[in-house]
């Protein structure tokens, strides 16, 4: 097959200088070991969850449109805000990140692949069975998980037949994450081509190393963590039981302790998309690229030390919440330095404000909403009237959604000519801008004050005080949430056809990747190319 | 053309501001803050809150100022040429330091807060306060009284078949009686899973973990009821064991306490029964 395959590729890809083209048919995609195709594997996966993700959210702003019980049953609402959550972080978010690794590290150092092709198949293909098995927990007797994705013990002991699944397919999530970020330490350290020294590398490349960094460090704790849980249910073990001498609290600790770098992993790359891209459009270097770096490093450092503050009314002793505290405060300093540098980038440079800078702007003035709002957060006593509740809610959906979300619009739109060979269509795409940005703000917004008004989270129903921010909430979901179709219309449109994109693309795009043809051959950068 | 396409844009954000405006205007009494609150605690952390909200207020309209004058003057359609400097070691050290100055400015009167809340010390009266799937119990320990407090708001109400009152969901069959004026010392715990114990008018909530005891404190100013609900997620009926304490005059509570004794078998003290409060079945 795959001899056949390749007699053909070069009868057809003789003008590709004897380039190895893509198999043909179902298996390019299901055996391929190459970047750019896994790349947009898991990006089209991501795609996909972030519309099966939405839909879990869109049924609950509806139940929530009104107060009293209309559409669901409470216990089904626990499985969609559980669902949502984990498919929004394991399946959207965190894949769109390794898809755009994918794609992108490999050009941007100058390298002809990923150091690990086969693994790289492998992290890829685990994902679908993973989410599948985690969805199918929605048909199983006594319903999926509806003890929150924090897992949080002895609720999440109460899952009925689902349990073992969910456990299983959060042990496969992490081992893809793992080996994607296996394969990208091993390709940036290694692959790097002659002259490209790690101070050079663009800012995309220098966020995903850290990141990856922090992923081998924390998936197996979650690993660990789940499989205590496993333990507690089904062999008899009691580390989250009091009642065997065990502690529900630890388990708090241990999840926390992955919990909060995860929430940096999903942040990370995204300050090294939006890196790339203000000095792209603001056609001037970026500010300050030694110490984005060392601000990257630092936040990654300090998200290690911080993870009690999603705990600050478990009843820590004293010191143990000043600690806390502190270090938390702390992180305010190194992304603040960031908000500055993208601030001073723009300062005095020649903008133009094409769909991937007017993400960009947005993702810094809405990210940074979200770390105002994080920064009230971390004042412990405050956080005794925050915590559970919907400001909390809206606070990592402002950093989750014009944050994270936004900079892989903003990435999907910047890159996607040089990925297809074909322009977008930009009245689509700002219009799609314009249409998330405001359905984002009135969704999110409200909850503010429904939060300090006194309404806890994960509740389906609530009282009368809480009804009308909560209809505004849900128009703003509905108009955010069915924005999306321009979004995805445009990519449909966009890998097509249409307009013929140059090489260079944008006026002001630096970097390896730009000096490659739009679309690059299938197999770039076999010689390495030279850095001066 | 793209002023055009922003001011499109701006024509929705405006809808929608105007929007929210009206739903705002709609109807005066809608709460937009964190309440003041009863306690001296609680005026504590609402003065903390208001705080690092001007602060961060302060500081968004610095930074986003800065960002969008630049955004429009130097802006290529205007024939905006790019400077190409990128680097100035003093105003990174200057935007490293101020900022650690302020933050150190929050940190002191939230360290003061903090450790005002975690002196329980000197309590006239311990009340411990028990999470149920999905309801509270309340126990003054030094007097024996021990009862549960469970939703009231009636079935009708929340299927939308009847007309919902004031309180919905909020209202309970026996509220928790506290004097006022005196220093309450609460023990939260649980009896199966995690839950924990909130009114916002005290200024702060605990988690009730099985096993294990939290011990927090409370002193009412002023006579009156306040509402809260259970903030960690507890289960299918998370959303419906609200909590209602009722502060009262010094006497007042006494008598209470007196009459509460002579009735050796409070009518819900034998409820605990694990019924759902909502039944299911018929929504979806």
């Amino acid at each position: 097959m795959s001899t056949a395959s390749h007699t053909t590729d070069h009868d057809h890809d003789h003008d590709h200088d004897h380039d190895h083209g893509p198999a043909r048919g179902l298996s390019r995609w299901l055996l391929t070991t190459n970047h750019k195709d896994i790349g947009t594997l898991y990006l089209l996966f991501s795609l996909t969850m972030f519309f099966i993700g939405g839909a879990m959210a869109l049924v609950i702003r509806a139940e929530l449109f009104q107060p009293g019980l209309q559409i669901v049953d409470p216990h089904f609402f626990n499985q969609m805000t559980t669902l949502h959550a984990l498919v929004m972080i394991f399946g959207a978010v965190m894949p769109a990140f390794v898809g755009l690794a994918n794609w992108l590290i490999p050009m941007m150092v100058g390298a002809p692949d990923m150091a690990l092709p086969r693994m790289n198949n492998w992290s890829f293909w685990i994902m679908p069975f993973a989410f599948t098995l985690l969805l199918s927990t929605l048909f199983m007797p006594g319903g999926g998980p509806a003890g929150g994705w924090t897992l949080y013990p002895p609720l999440v002991l109460q899952t009925g037949n689902a349990f073992p699944f969910v456990i299983l397919a959060v042990h496969m999530m992490g081992a893809s994450s793992i080996m994607g970020a296996i394969n990208i330490i091993a390709t940036i350290l290694n692959l790097r081509a002659p002259g490209m020294t790690l101070m050079k590398m663009p800012l995309f490349v220098w966020t995903w190393l850290i990141t990856a960094f922090l992923l081998i460090a924390v998936m197996p704790v979650l690993a660990g963590t789940v499989t205590m849980l496993l333990t507690d249910k089904f062999f008899g073990t009691s580390f989250f039981n009091a009642a065997g001498g065990g502690d529900p609290v630890m388990f708090q600790h241990i999840f926390w302790f992955f919990g909060h770098p995860e929430v940096y992993i999903m942040i990370l790359p995204a300050f090294g998309i939006i890196s790339q891209i203000i000095p792209t459009f603001a056609r001037k270097p970026l500010f300050g690229y030694a110490s984005m770096v060392y601000a990257t490093a630092s936040i990654a450092f300090l998200s290690f030390i911080v993870w009690a503050h999603h705990m600050f009314t478990v009843g820590m002793p004293l010191a143990g919440e000043l600690f806390f505290m502190y270090a938390t405060m702390l992180i305010a300093v190194p992304t603040g330095v960031k908000v500055f540098n993208w601030v001073s980038t723009m300062w005095r440079g020649a903008m133009t404000f094409e769909t991937p800078m007017l993400f960009a702007i947005a993702f810094v003035v809405l990210f940074t909403i979200g770390g105002f709002s994080g920064l009230m957060l971390a004042i412990a006593p405050a956080d005794f009237q925050y915590q559970d509740t919907y400001f909390v809610v809206a606070h990592f959906h402002y950093v989750l959604v014009p944050g994270a979300v936004f900079s892989i619009m903003a990435a999907a739109y910047y890159w996607l000519p040089k990925w297809t060979g074909h322009m977008y269509n930009e009245k689509l795409g700002k219009l799609h801008f314009w249409l998330s940005v405001v359905g984002v703000n009135v969704l999110f917004f409200p909850q503010h004050f429904l939060g300090l008004a006194g309404m806890p989270r994960r509740i389906p129903d609530y009282a009368l005080q809480f009804t009308e921010f909560n209809m505004v909430s849900t128009v703003g979901a509905f108009l955010f949430g069915f924005s999306q179709l321009f979004l995805l219309y445009n990519v449909i449109q966009t890998i097509r056809g249409g307009a013929k994109a140059t090489d260079q693309v944008w006026e002001g795009a630096q970097g390896l990747e730009w000096t490659l043809s739009s679309p690059p051959p299938y197999h770039t950068f076999t010689t390495a190319p030279e850095i001066e | 053309m793209a002023t055009s396409r922003i001011a499109h844009g701006g024509g929705i954000a405006l809808s929608a501001a105007l929007l929210l405006a009206w739903s705002v205007g709609a109807h005066a009494d809608l709460t937009l803050n964190m309440p003041q609150g009863v306690t001296a605690i609680s005026h504590d952390v609402y003065n903390l809150h208001m705080l690092i909200f001007w602060i961060c207020v302060a500081i968004g309209v610095a930074v986003f100022g800065v960002m969008f004058w630049s955004i429009y003057h130097h802006r290529k359609s205007r024939g905006a040429v790019p400077a190409q400097f990128h680097e100035s070691t003093l105003v990174e050290v200057l935007w490293t330091i101020v900022p650690m100055l302020i933050l150190i400015g929050m940190a002191v009167p939230a360290t003061g807060t903090l450790v005002r809340m975690y002196d329980a010390r000197d309590a006239e009266l311990t009340v411990k306060v028990t999470g149920y799937q999905w309801r509270w119990q309340y126990e003054y320990l030094d007097d024996g009284v021990k009862f549960f407090s469970t939703l009231s708001t009636p079935q009708a109400q929340i299927r939308n078949l009847a007309a919902k009152g004031e309180h919905y969901l909020l209202e309970v069959d026996n509220p928790l009686v506290l004097p006022v004026g005196k220093k309450v010392r609460i023990l939260t715990t649980a009896a199966d899973v995690i839950h924990s114990w909130w009114v916002p008018e005290l200024g702060w909530k605990k988690d009730a973990i099985p096993g294990f005891i939290n011990e927090v404190w409370t002193q009412i100013e002023k006579p009156g009821i306040y509402r809260g609900q259970c903030a960690e997620l507890c289960g299918r009926d998370h959303g419906f064991m609200p909590i209602v304490v009722k502060a009262v005059p010094e006497a007042e509570f006494q008598q209470w306490l007196e009459q509460m004794k002579k009735d050796s078998t409070p009518k819900t003290a034998q409820n605990d029964s694990r019924a759902p409060i909502v039944p299911g079945g018929q929504t979806l």
